[in-house]
């Protein structure tokens, strides 16, 4: 009996691939730096996770365990060379902000790891079930921390939401701070990192709240 | 080594490291105008309140580490730092960033891999660049004319003055360290350049005065053992063999000696930044290492980097080191064999 609650639960908060497995931190630190980027990598990520997770699960039983690992890595470069080229087609703008990042979804570990550890070993309802828990969890992550970039480095919120969708769409762009003179580092490198940082210690703040394990026993001491 | 309660030796070596910056900050002041005590007197509360939070909220009594003043040091060592004319808030992003990000988070006082206060000041350089560039004119101790008064130094670091930059116009401009690297870009000779800069004689007018009084403050540190000479002495000597060998060879392209050791925050960073007992190198000989490996950073970067100064960027990128040169120059134990 395979346990939908678990797997729904797993993706989304107790085995998040952004907080808790930390996979996939390259393009989780490099995009964020706007909440338009990061929905749109995370929406790119989703779709490669659930068709390469459908892929793997359905040719389980077809594939030797010696040569598991090229079979995964070829499913996942086409899925992704497929998703590059309908970005090209359809989100061309948004294409070429996120520029290398589309092509390196392929190098995103969370996605091979997905691939090995659940669903070359279940079948393709939990391993669809999975991959978009998964890839909903990461895209959370990514909009979160690109939203918060986004408001402490330039002030705004939703900025360049035409990229995504279409020109209709300008007026979510929400200006947080007026006359807001910048943050730079929010934006650069090391914003991500104490970005990240900081949304993981809050994870596991509320961790230990929900745990009612008193506090000063899961301090270091 | 006699034991006693950490918190009051703690206490008493901060006090006298900020007894050691009086000097630098009279220096300042005469020179810069009162920015660095406005700012000293903003972060210091700011400094105390938030580690007294942090601790409080690790749920651990926040008394000790007040007491040791350690948070009080960081934000006067940061002020001297700043620009005298910064903003209040950003002179509060900065501390905020030194005391939480690069002090407690890490584990408080003893734990932090990066010296706070340096911390701070890159993430406020990096953050706000023309805001962090722009110092004053030296004025006053110099060249004769008035020093930026209290009540407008505080105005325009608050921002009560409705447009200051018409007020401060007339005053503000790039350190030497600054104004050189553009003369330089602009095809002028280390020699042109100074000319051009400055009616100081060595550094850039005031520059030197400050840097003497922060070098009198140091020798008073080293005198009265709170720090060892080792990295002050091997930082400075480095940077003077690197100045003057490139001087040598060729001194249209390359700064005297002089002017490097009597610029920007080379002393303040040789003295202050640098000893820091936490973040530095702890062996005799690591020490030497670390201060040597300073100062050819600091001439590297003031000399081919895209910054102007360079000490708060070689501190913190020599903290990365501290542990791999604690590691590789331990003392003999007396009687360990060469071989083992």
């Amino acid at each position: 009996m395979i346990e939908y609650n678990k797997i729904v639960n797993d993706g989304l908060w107790r085995n998040n691939a952004g907080l808790v497995q930390l996979l996939g931190l390259c393009p989780l630190l490099a995009v964020t730096t706007t909440t338009i980027n990061g929905l749109g990598l995370g929406i790119a990520t989703t779709l490669t996770l659930i068709i390469s997770n459908l892929m793997v699960s359905s040719i389980r039983n077809f594939i030797t365990s010696e040569i598991r690992i090229p079979v995964f890595v070829m499913i996942i470069a086409c899925t992704v060379t497929g998703i590059e080229l309908a970005m090209n087609a359809w989100f061309h703008e948004l294409f070429l902000v996120l520029g290398i990042f589309i092509p390196l979804i392929v190098t995103n570990c969370a996605i091979i790891g997905r691939a090995e550890a659940f669903a070359s070993r279940n079948s393709l309802l939990p391993s669809l079930l999975d991959a978009i828990s998964m890839g909903i969890g990461f895209t959370l992550i990514l909009i979160l921390l690109g939203g918060m970039r986004e408001i402490f480095g330039f002030g705004t919120l939703l900025a360049q939401s035409d990229l995504m969708f279409g020109e209709g769409a300008s007026w979510m762009t929400m200006t947080i701070i007026e006359d807001y003179r910048g943050f730079l580092l929010a934006i650069l490198p090391p914003g991500a990192f104490i970005g990240l940082g900081l949304i993981i210690a809050a994870k596991n703040r509320i961790d230990m709240r929900v745990s009612a394990a008193p506090l000063s026993n899961m301090l270091p001491q | 080594m006699i034991k006693t309660t950490a918190d009051s030796t703690t206490a008493r070596e901060m006090l006298k490291v900020i007894a050691a910056l009086i000097p630098g900050y009279i220096a300042l002041s005469l020179i810069f105008g009162p920015g660095a005590l406005i700012h000293a007197a903003i972060m210091i509360p700011v400094a105390m309140l938030a580690e007294a939070t942090i601790i409080w909220m690790r749920s651990r009594s926040a008394v000790p580490a007040i007491k040791d003043l350690s948070a009080p040091l960081t934000a006067l060592l940061l002020a001297a730092a700043l620009p005298p004319l910064l903003p209040w808030w950003m002179a509060i992003v900065g501390i905020l960033f030194a005391i939480i990000i690069a002090k407690q988070l890490y584990g408080g006082l003893g734990q932090n891999p990066f010296n706070p206060a340096m911390v701070g000041y890159v993430i406020l350089l990096v953050s706000f660049p023309l805001e962090m560039t722009s110092w004053l004119t030296p004025a006053g101790a110099i060249v004769g004319g008035d020093t930026i008064g209290f009540i407008q130094s505080a105005e325009i670091i608050f921002g009560t003055i409705e447009n200051p930059s018409i007020t401060i116009d007339g005053v503000t401009g790039a350190t030497p360290l600054d104004a050189m690297k553009t003369a330089l870009y602009q095809g002028l000779t280390i020699s042109e350049g100074i000319k051009e800069i400055s009616n100081g004689v060595l550094a850039g007018s005031g520059w030197e005065i400050i840097n003497l009084t922060f070098l009198i403050g140091g020798i008073y540190l080293i005198a009265s053992r709170t720090i060892s000479w080792h990295i002050p002495v091997s930082m400075l000597v480095a940077l003077l063999i690197i100045s003057a060998l490139f001087n040598t060879v060729d001194p249209d392209r390359y700064s005297t000696p002089l002017y490097h050791l009597l610029s920007g925050g080379t002393m303040l960073g040789a003295f202050f930044i640098a000893t820091d007992p936490v973040t530095a190198s702890t062996t005799p000989r690591g020490r030497i290492w670390f201060g040597a490996c300073i100062g050819i950073l600091i001439y590297t970067i003031r000399s081919w980097g895209g910054y102007p100064d360079a000490v708060a960027f070689s501190v913190l990128l020599l903290n990365m080191f501290t542990p791999l040169i604690d590691h590789f120059t331990q003392p003999k134990i007396y009687g360990e064999r060469d071989n083992g």
